[in-house]
């Protein structure tokens, strides 16, 4: 029997052509699905070893490529806690992922709330084997169920490293490592359930979500915003100057960032062909176009064009088009990616300014604030009109109410269980550092090390 | 004896440690240091917040020489030292009441 473990990242067209052949061999004679089977499954080696590089990439991104990108962003005396914060995310992420994350995020068996959550079937990776498969969007291509898992681990990794940054140089790293475990687990776990798998509530209802811009970035960005807003601002905020001690770290970080992208989103593509190339143009293309966007209205504004502004609006470029990469088109890339940074540009200096917020590393900004954009784009983008793959039935003003709806319930259910989550860490083992160790630096007090011995 | 201790353009140093070698002076300290005059800073701006950053880097010089020598020191820091813009830095001299040369236990002038 084929093992029909259902997805991540979507082509809807593909995945609806997928679903109608199942549904013809369901009524097919069994002679016809005799043969269809014997026709379909396969695994092949280039899209098996494409996988396993996609993987590796998206790890990149995470070690040392985040750590670096946030740990520039800090002062010196903090530089250690971003990296150690990031790295020990991730690593106790993957531990969780493989005992139950996967089982409950990409799985069935969740019963009655089978839109909403999985079920054990997958407990400790029980019954996967080197020879298990899963499908990808193409009919009869697989690929081995450990790599897909494995893929997916890095994105559960990745998400709750992305939020460290909204609440750097002022959490305990004991409260960060429970807040990471209990937010992956009831807030990453069922949206990405609700995304990528195919009975999955916003899956079902039609929401586009290629890599990731409500799993990962919506989600990291809200939940770094509330983070942010119940720990309060940073000792001095407003007042001192917090600039950042190394932005060459940054830029190596974030360049980091953008080459593990390709994993990211062209890797959401299961396999290695023409619709994982769209997904890798657009990846360059949407990043050179923020990256130019964010400058543009830096100089205009600032009159200088900075180097933490091209990497932030690289960044914002990358999350934008994460949902978009394998539905739009280069051209709709570039504008996506341009207006995108545009937008996150004004929101992480006037309105955070206006709103007097301290998301130390825009974590809000970039990644919310693009996630937002690119979702909603992706419902105008993938139009072939507009250069997109095109959707089954689509309707502009349809898909782009499906995305709105897709993000307003990302938005709120990340909210809302993010700030209980923070309020039950904060009342059993405290969220914040003592003034004193804050003003120390967290490198020293959290983990008796300096960054710099200098 | 007297100490001079002279406040300058970073980038003067070299032509300024030349000239006094030239006059005879063996030795002196450097250290580098913020300060602010009728200078002022500049402006920093990450993403959205903006620093103004009152103090500019300098460096001070400090040297002990002897009496006699001492018009002549300062005349050739002041000259070498001037650019005749704003921020140009300093010159404060001190009395210096002993001296001693560590290896030798030479004390007073000549141990300068």
């Amino acid at each position: 029997m084929l093992n029909f473990t259902k997805m991540a990242g979507l082509a809807a067209m593909a995945a609806m052509s997928a679903a109608q052949a199942r549904a013809q061999e369901a009524v097919g004679s069994v002679a016809d699905e005799a043969v269809a089977e014997a026709v379909t499954a396969t695994v092949d080696k280039g899209d098996t070893t494409w996988m396993i590089v996609a993987t590796i990439l998206v790890l990149i991104m995470t070690v040392p490529g985040l750590a670096l990108f946030y740990g520039g962003l800090v002062r010196a005396k903090n530089m250690l806690s971003v990296l150690m914060q990031v790295f020990v995310v991730a690593c106790v992420m993957m531990i969780i992922w493989v005992v139950y994350g996967y089982s409950l995020a990409l799985n069935g068996g969740g019963g009655g709330l089978d839109a909403f959550i999985g079920g054990f079937s997958r407990l400790f990776l029980a019954g996967v084997t080197p020879d298990s498969t899963v499908a990808t969007f193409s009919e009869g291509v697989e690929i081995p169920e450990y790599i897909f898992i494995c893929f997916q681990m890095t994105f559960f990794a990745i998400t709750p490293a992305i939020i460290v940054g909204g609440f750097a140089e002022r959490m305990k790293f004991s409260a960060v490592l429970l807040f990471c475990i209990l937010w992956s687990t009831f807030v990453y776990i069922p949206i990405a359930h609700m995304v990528w798998y195919a009975d999955g509530y916003l899956f079902a209802m039609g929401a586009l979500d290629f890599a990731g811009g409500t799993v990962v970035h919506i989600n990291a960005g809200i939940a770094a915003l509330v983070g942010c807003l119940v720990l309060g601002k940073r000792i001095g905020y407003g007042k001192e100057p917090l600039p950042p001690h190394s932005l060459v770290m940054t830029m190596i970080g974030g360049s980091l960032l953008w080459v593990g992208w390709f994993g990211f989103n062209a890797g959401s593509n299961l396999e290695a062909n023409g619709g994982t190339t769209l997904a890798v143009i657009n990846t360059f293309v949407a990043a050179a176009g923020a990256t130019l966007g964010w400058m543009t209205m830096e100089w205009l504004e600032k009159g200088k064009p900075s180097l933490l502004g091209v990497i932030s609006g690289a960044v914002t470029g990358l999350v934008a088009v994460t949902p978009a990469a394998g539905l739009i088109g280069p051209m709709g890339a570039i504008v996506l990616g341009a207006i995108a940074s545009v937008i996150s540009f004004f929101f992480c200096t006037t309105v955070k300014n206006a709103l007097n917020y301290d998301d130390s590393l825009d974590v809000f900004g970039i990644h919310g604030v693009a996630g937002i954009i690119g979702s909603i784009g992706t419902g105008v983008l993938v139009s072939p009109a507009l250069g997109g793959v095109g959707v089954d039935g689509y309707t502009m003003a349809g898909q782009v109410w499906i995305q709105i709806v897709a993000v307003l319930i990302t938005v709120v259910w990340c909210g809302v269980v993010s700030f209980i989550l923070y309020k039950l860490v904060d009342m059993t083992i405290g969220l914040r550092v003592s003034a004193e160790k804050e003003r120390e630096g967290l490198d020293i007090t959290e983990h008796g090390e300096r960054a710099y011995v200098l | 004896m007297k100490m001079i201790v002279a406040v300058i353009k970073p980038f003067k140093l070299e032509e300024v440690r030349e000239a006094l070698t030239a006059i005879g002076v063996q030795g002196l300290m450097v250290s580098e240091v913020k300060g602010y005059g009728r200078q002022s800073g500049h402006t920093e701006i990450y993403r959205g917040a903006e620093y103004v950053v009152n103090f500019v880097p300098k460096i001070k010089l400090e040297l002990v020489v002897t009496d006699q020598a001492a018009p002549q020191v300062i005349d050739a820091l002041a000259t070498t030292a001037k650019t005749g813009k704003i921020g140009d830095g300093k010159i404060f001299v001190l009395d210096v009441e002993q001296a001693l040369r560590v290896r030798t236990g030479e004390v007073g002038e000549e141990a300068l």
